[in-house]
């Protein structure tokens, strides 16, 4: 973990490739913004159904979103790629110092930004200081239309009114594997942990592993050229790595 | 203008400055005995109008804020105009805002009692309700603000056997302690200089009031010893209770400064709240004066223009200092040249909420800067009140510029959009009444007037004469 350089200029702290253990790589010259990741996402994690009208107020409860820009005024505009948003997994969240009851903490052991449901007191200070805003909070207890009210995900809480939710890389299908690896006595396969929205991606533009190794795909992908991190001036060390151009 | 000047029309301008003496409430001292009935009076004399406008504000309380309280917790925040971007509306800006308005009551109270400010006597009362009292809305404002304000009892360090504890890295820890050692220190700090009032009362009441006063006096008697114990406690918490009052504002403003926002991470954050609260809370202090001197009987014995007068001065003062720190610190973030910052700017100058910004520099600089250098205007209650009516719009305006308006602006553009108020419209101006309501209560229980401190004052002040002049001297009595 400690594998950290130091700028000469200003003697920050700057992270390597090497830091972090769970990463994901997002290529947006293939990503089309089918939104196949939002609706899997959603699925996959039980999240509510908010309906049009809170949607337009800004209040949609997806953990991952497609974000789209254009460049340029009428009639020459020009539309940049797709940007899907989903927690970065920060090394330094901002989220997690400032919540007053330990509901969004640091999990050593994934080195992922947890969200605990149950001690979430609903302050939304984790909220204001996500420069991603990719944390949604539950501003009412929504209803489940029939018959997606049979398909809930065992293996996931269902949150209720109040509390702060955001992506957890899918922490659940993270620890099956785990579960299982560990029960055959082996380690955990390069391409064996499939968050939902890589998973469902049908332009296999999200890649997701271990990026403390070298030799798995997200880990190359990460070392790529093409990559960049959101807003990384900032200093929170996210775990997402955006591919884009030449 | 008298006759007398009329004939001397020259010598106009001294006399304005050899005013009658009897102006001023210190050189206008009337028996205790009186003035110790006066007081009773005014707590007793309660006319159908105070029950009329009593009633009307139960029912605002009850409706406004309990009511929709209800509505909110039982249907979440959903019902609120709060979104993403803008996790925070006006619950904080209220929050912001009555703990600014507690500010003045110790700051008029300690500070003025510190300096030996005479004019401060016959209100520090009245201003350090204001305190206790705002503290209530502020933390009323708090817990509505929370999702899950029925849990609320997590942010205290109790033992517990999962072995949980508050995290103190989180500015909202920070302010939570703050807030409530600052709603401790000034209760306490409200009811060392009561007890010879309730004392007084005590021997003036029957009935259940009796044993109220009797209950609340702690048998003080007004003995030398325990007129020193006294003084001296009031002197420690006097001294003691200022860096809380400083070090709470600052607190506060390190919710939003600690933050990584554009608009909200400056580093003048701290003294420039302290500024704002004084500032807001100055103007209330105006306000309530007015209303007690204009409805409560006797008070425009104790309240006078002086008074009036020596507040205006204060505030003009304060709006120069807020003037000042609003200055650098928007000079320092658009010379910075940050592009976020930059575009919050002129998200906050321009449509469609331009107006918000633009009153609330005319409300806090403008206003004030025109009519307080005027000795005429500081003299007339019912101008001060709407000055301070005008300057309290315009600190709730910096507060929802500083919350709302800038939490609209992000770094994912994205996600921006525009904040509109749902509930807590209505759960504001419950605060409101709330406050208005517990301050007319007290009225009718708690002496608003200082009497022992007035006293003290008249007896220090006398009138010599040193040749023709005649000289105001204070003695010194501590």
């Amino acid at each position: 973990m400690d594998t950290t350089t130091k700028t000469p200029e200003s003697g920050a702290q700057q992270d390597t490739v090497t830091q972090g253990k769970w990463g994901m790589v997002i290529d947006q010259d293939l990503c089309t913004g089918c939104q196949a990741c939002v609706a899997a996402c959603a699925m996959e994690n039980n999240i509510s159904f908010v309906g049009e009208e809170d949607v337009n107020y800004g209040r949609s409860m997806h953990w991952i979103r497609i974000e789209r820009f254009w460049q340029g005024s009428y009639p020459d505009v020009k539309m940049t790629p797709y940007q899907p948003v989903t927690c970065q997994q920060c090394h330094k969240a901002p989220c997690e110092p400032v919540c007053p009851v330990f509901a969004s903490l640091h999990s050593e052991a994934e080195d992922l930004n947890l969200q605990v449901y149950n001690r979430c007191i609903g302050t939304r200070y984790c909220a204001n200081n996500c420069p991603y805003q990719v944390r949604a909070f539950n501003w009412r207890d929504w209803v489940r239309p029939d018959p997606l009210s049979n398909q809930l995900n065992p293996d996931v809480t269902v949150r209720r009114r109040g509390v702060m939710e955001k992506c957890t890389f899918c922490i659940q299908r993270i620890r099956k594997v785990e579960d299982t690896a560990e029960s055959e006595n082996r380690d955990i396969r390069d391409g064996e942990v499939v968050p939902a929205c890589a998973q469902a991606c049908p332009a296999n533009a999200i890649v997701f592993g271990r990026i403390d190794d070298p030799t798995t795909a997200v880990s190359k992908l990460t070392n790529s050229s093409r990559g960049s991190k959101l807003l990384e001036d900032l200093g929170t060390l996210p775990r997402i790595t955006y591919l884009k151009g030449a | 203008m008298t006759a007398s000047s009329k004939a001397l029309p020259r010598i106009s301008v001294q006399q304005e400055e050899h005013e009658d003496p009897r102006e001023h409430l210190m050189l206008d001292p009337k028996p205790r005995g009186e003035m110790n009935a006066m007081v009773m009076e005014s707590m007793h004399t309660t006319s159908w109008k105070f029950w009329v406008v009593t009633a009307i504000l139960s029912i605002i309380v009850a409706v406004c804020l309990f009511g929709a309280w209800g509505y909110l917790i039982a249907e979440g925040m959903g019902v609120a105009g709060i979104n993403r971007p803008d996790y925070w509306g006006i619950f904080i800006v209220d929050t912001v805002f009555w703990i600014g308005i507690s500010h003045a009551g110790t700051f008029v109270s300690a500070l003025l009692r510190v300096f030996k400010a005479e004019f401060r006597r016959p209100f520090t009362r009245a201003a350090e309700l204001m305190t206790t009292f705002g503290l209530v809305q502020a933390g009323l404002s708090i817990f509505m603000h929370l999702g899950r304000v029925w849990l609320a009892y997590w942010m205290m360090p109790y033992p517990n056997e999962r072995g949980l504890w508050p995290d103190l890295h989180s500015p909202l820890m920070w302010d939570f302690l703050a807030i409530n050692t600052y709603l401790l220190c000034s209760t306490m700090y409200l009811f060392l200089p009561l007890i010879p009032d309730l004392a007084m009362a005590r021997d003036r009441s029957t009935g259940w009031r009796k044993i109220f006063y009797r209950t609340l006096s702690l048998g003080f008697r007004g003995t030398e010893g325990e007129w020193t114990h006294l003084k001296n406690a009031m002197n420690i918490f006097a001294w003691a209770i200022l860096p809380v009052m400083f070090s709470v504002h600052t607190i506060v403003s390190w919710d939003f400064a600690m933050a990584t926002r554009p608009g909200w991470s400056s580093t003048i954050f701290g003294p420039y709240f302290v500024i704002g609260a004084l500032h807001s809370g100055l103007a209330a202090v105006v306000m309530v004066l007015f209303v007690i001197r204009s409805t409560m009987k006797h008070m425009k014995y104790f309240i006078r223009p002086e008074h009036f007068d020596a507040l205006g001065k204060l505030m003009l003062v304060i709006s120069m200092c807020w003037a000042y720190f609003f200055f650098n610190d928007y000079i320092v973030q658009w010379y910075g040249g940050d592009q976020w910052t930059k575009i919050l700017l002129a998200f906050h100058e321009q449509a469609p909420q331009s107006y918000i910004y633009f009153t609330m520099l005319i409300c806090n600089i403008v206003v004030p800067w025109l009519t307080l250098w005027n000795r005429k205007v500081r003299r007339t209650p019912w101008l001060m009140f709407i000055i301070g009516l005008l300057i309290n719009v315009g600190m709730w305006l910096e507060r929802y510029v500083i919350i709302p308006m800038t939490l609209t602006i992000n770094r994912m553009p994205f996600t921006w959009r525009v904040y509109h108020p749902g509930i807590e419209i209505p759960l504001g101006i419950g605060t409101l009444a709330f406050f208005i309501l517990l301050y007319m209560l007290a009225s009718r229980v708690i002496p608003l007037v200082p009497v022992w401190e007035v006293q003290e004052g008249q007896m220090a002040h006398t009138l010599r004469k040193v040749g023709k002049a005649r000289v105001k001297t204070v003695s010194e009595i501590d």
